[in-house]
């Protein structure tokens, strides 16, 4: 397939045409196999600044990206919120236009408001890639998420893709739902009623509390985090009963088709939303996402770093 | 000694249930009954063509930020004065969540001073309902009474303890001073930026549910018929808010409400590229919501035209959205959005009820000598053109403030001319 890509930033996949997301699966394709080669670097962004500027921790994703990147060939700094000038009361608009002063060509942002990286990206030249943003989108997560689907299952298009959990919180559950409707994919999102509102159907998807009923018939099962430290605790009463009602256990693992695929996140809560042997298991492609989210994360570098001036 | 003639404009004057053609006399700083009343009629008559322009009462914005003390970077007395003259508005009332907030007779007495010294038009503050608008013990009502304010809110934060606005109710009651509530239910509502619905599940803000604003204005509704005596709801928002007060006021109880321009005009599908001018407080809601709102204006459920004139700078609001200050400015675009969207688009009123919400209605609930045309009152006037076409640059406000998402909308109706005690303070 040939396609122009004209955009600099990567802010979600709401945005995205199919076709779009598509060509970014595609050049991914073509940066897993540098991964496969003895020399894993290529010189696309040599002599390119990124800055991986993450206001919210994270370790998987920010090394991810940075990793992306150096296999690029970009000189990499990273920054946290402990230690930049947002501590000092220094606006994000104000940090963000010095980084740039710095001549940062890519900008890599995580942040705990959703919006944030669209605000830079409207005000910068720099490229602005969007590594999650508050309960809003989180597109590379989708997007490696998609390809690992893609790669294992062959398509995306009629698949049953069910996601377990916190969605209303989740970023990841959005950039899924948006990526993967736009691809044709049918879409339940199974949880308890307070964190799966039934808002969500108006996006186009099935909202289910029963997940019994659902996974005999899920070609994938994605389960998201269970983020209790910041869960208030009218949400659901407790983590046993979570557990009990939405957790792929053992058992319930019994139920899915053979060929079904176990995805999670990460980090994961081992006996939470996932027993310890299923999300171990064969059906379980749990490493592949991480694997893919390098690939992933190049080719999205690569593509908006080839626009940004 | 001066005197003016405003020529064969339509006046329009509700309270005297007056609407005909006419000339309206101004001597002294008041309304006088005729010609002959203007001595000294040699040289010093002014005279003001309003062929074509409707003469109202001066209006009356009773939901008005000016942000002194504290906040003189957002806006100060005079120039949020300005910016009322400017939107054709003679009297304003101002909100008492200040630095210090207006929870004292001196701090009451400060924006009065300053008022005096620096405003073009009449300011009338409000006084805090609880000290330090905490929520948690009475101010000094009686004294913000006899200080002179024209009423009690906490606007910006609601008072959550139902007992002790029940006492407030009671105090101020006793007191004289009608209570206006900012209806906020704090549990659920959270940490809520934007309309709980669709847009707030797309974009993963916090929502702002309608059943917060509207569980408070029940609230208010049981304790207004507990204490007999006046509450009156801060820009409602909410469809179950119009529907409690539309039956409440059938059976009688002393509660009304008020609307704000953008919760008529917009929708909360504005907030989808997190534009900070969109974020206010309650939040833009669903078309259902607004269609709601539309029709308790219609029948008469919801009462009261204001802006919540809420001020901030530029480097306030241009921030991450759920960090953003709620609010947008108001004063310069209100009138001619509710008279375009409510008398022109949607045919709800006609523009002698629309006048009628910014004077008699305000001016009753509030107990103001103001918002009429009476002969002996003063002589504060607004001309508008209830047809004049024209586009919102924010970059012309009056207002120390830009934060207005109506930059650029194109409008039709406003006024031309705010006279306050006869003397024309803003002409277009």
């Amino acid at each position: 397939m040939s396609m122009n890509w004209n955009r600099k930033d990567l802010l979600g996949l709401r945005e995205l045409s199919a076709d779009e997301i598509n060509f970014i699966l595609e050049t991914a394709d073509a940066f897993k196999q540098v991964g496969t080669r003895e020399v894993k670097k290529v010189p696309a962004l040599r002599g390119k600044t990124l800055i991986n500027f993450f206001v919210e921790p994270s370790t998987r994703t920010r090394t991810s990206f940075e990793l992306a990147a150096h296999r690029l060939s970009a000189d990499v700094i990273n920054i946290s919120a402990t230690t930049s000038s947002l501590t000092k009361g220094e606006t994000l608009k104000d940090t963000a236009r010095n980084l740039e002063a710095l001549h940062a060509d890519i900008l890599v942002l995580r942040h705990s408001s959703a919006g944030a990286p669209q605000f830079l990206a409207e005000r910068l030249k720099s490229s602005v890639i969007n590594a999650g943003d508050g309960a809003h989108e989180h597109p590379t997560q989708g997007l490696l998420d998609i390809f690992t689907i893609r790669e294992k299952r062959g398509k995306i298009d009629n698949l049953h893709i069910v996601i377990v959990g916190d969605i209303l919180f989740s970023r990841v559950a959005r950039s899924n739902i948006f990526g993967l409707t736009k691809l044709g994919a049918r879409v339940t999102l199974v949880g308890p009623s307070t964190l799966v509102p039934r808002e969500f159907e108006k996006l186009g998807v099935t909202v289910s509390n029963q997940i019994d009923k659902v996974l005999p018939d899920a070609d994938v099962v994605n389960l998201l985090r269970i983020q209790h430290e910041r869960q208030r605790k009218e949400y659901f009463p407790g983590i046993g009963e979570y557990t009990t009602l939405f957790g792929l256990t053992k058992q319930r693992a019994k139920s899915l088709k053979p060929d079904c695929l176990v995805m999670h996140p990460g980090p994961i809560n081992r006996g939470v939303e996932i027993d310890s042997e299923v999300a171990d298991g064969l059906q379980s492609v749990i490493l592949d996402q991480v694997t893919n989210g390098l690939a992933v994360r190049m080719a999205v570098l690569y593509l908006c770093g080839g626009i940004a001036t | 000694m001066s005197a003016t003639v405003i020529r064969n404009g339509r006046i329009i004057d509700p309270a005297n249930k007056r609407d005909r053609v006419g000339d309206l006399y101004i001597a002294d700083g008041k309304i006088v009954a005729s010609k002959s009343e203007i001595r000294n009629q040699k040289s010093e008559i002014d005279e003001i063509d309003a062929k074509g322009l409707i003469v109202a009462p001066g209006l009356i914005d009773i939901h008005v930020h000016l942000r002194e003390p504290g906040f003189g970077h957002k806006e100060t007395i005079e120039s949020g004065a300005r910016a009322a003259a400017a939107g054709g508005f003679t009297t304003i009332v101002c909100m008492p969540n200040t630095s210090p907030a207006a929870d004292s007779p001196a701090t009451i007495a400060w924006i009065k001073d300053r008022a005096k010294e620096t405003a073009c038009v009449n300011v009338l503050p409000t006084g805090a309902i609880s000290k330090n608008i905490a929520g948690e013990e009475l101010a000094l009502i009686g004294s913000l009474g006899q200080a002179g304010v024209v009423a009690i809110t906490d606007d910006g934060h609601c008072i959550q303890n139902h007992e002790l606005m029940r006492r407030a109710m009671e105090y101020a009651r006793m007191v004289g001073l009608p209570v206006l509530d900012h209806c906020q239910d704090y549990d659920l509502v959270g940490n809520g930026v934007v309309n709980e619905g669709y847009w707030s599940t797309l974009l993963g803000l916090p929502g702002w549910p309608a059943a917060g604003e509207e569980a408070i204005v029940m609230r208010n509704i049981l304790l207004a018929e507990l204490c007999d005596h006046h509450i009156h709801c801060q820009h409602v928002s909410a469809a179950g808010s119009v529907r409690l007060i539309r039956e409440a006021r059938a059976r009688g109880v002393k509660v009304s409400g008020e609307v704000c321009p953008h919760h008529i005009a917009l929708t909360d599908e504005a907030i989808q590229n997190f534009d900070t001018n969109y974020k206010m407080n309650p939040p833009l809601r669903s078309k259902a919501h607004v269609d709601s709102i539309l029709e308790g204006i219609a029948d008469g459920t919801l009462s009261i035209l204001c802006s919540d004139h809420a001020p901030h700078a530029g480097f306030e609001k241009e921030v991450e959205f759920d960090q953003a200050p709620f609010g947008i400015v108001g004063l310069e675009t209100e009138l001619g959005i509710f008279i375009d969207q409510l008398v022109h688009k949607h045919h709800k009123i006609d523009i002698v009820r629309l006048i009628e919400m910014y004077t008699v209605e305000p001016a009753k609930l509030l107990k103001l000598d103001a918002g009429t045309l009476s002969v002996g009152t003063p002589a504060d006037v607004t001309l508008i053109d209830p047809n004049l076409e024209w586009t919102v640059w924010v970059d012309q406000f009056q207002s120390s403030s830009r934060n207005s998402p109506f930059d650029g909308w194109k409008l039709k109706g406003r006024a031309v001319r705010t006279i306050v005690a006869g003397k024309t303070v803003w002409k277009l």
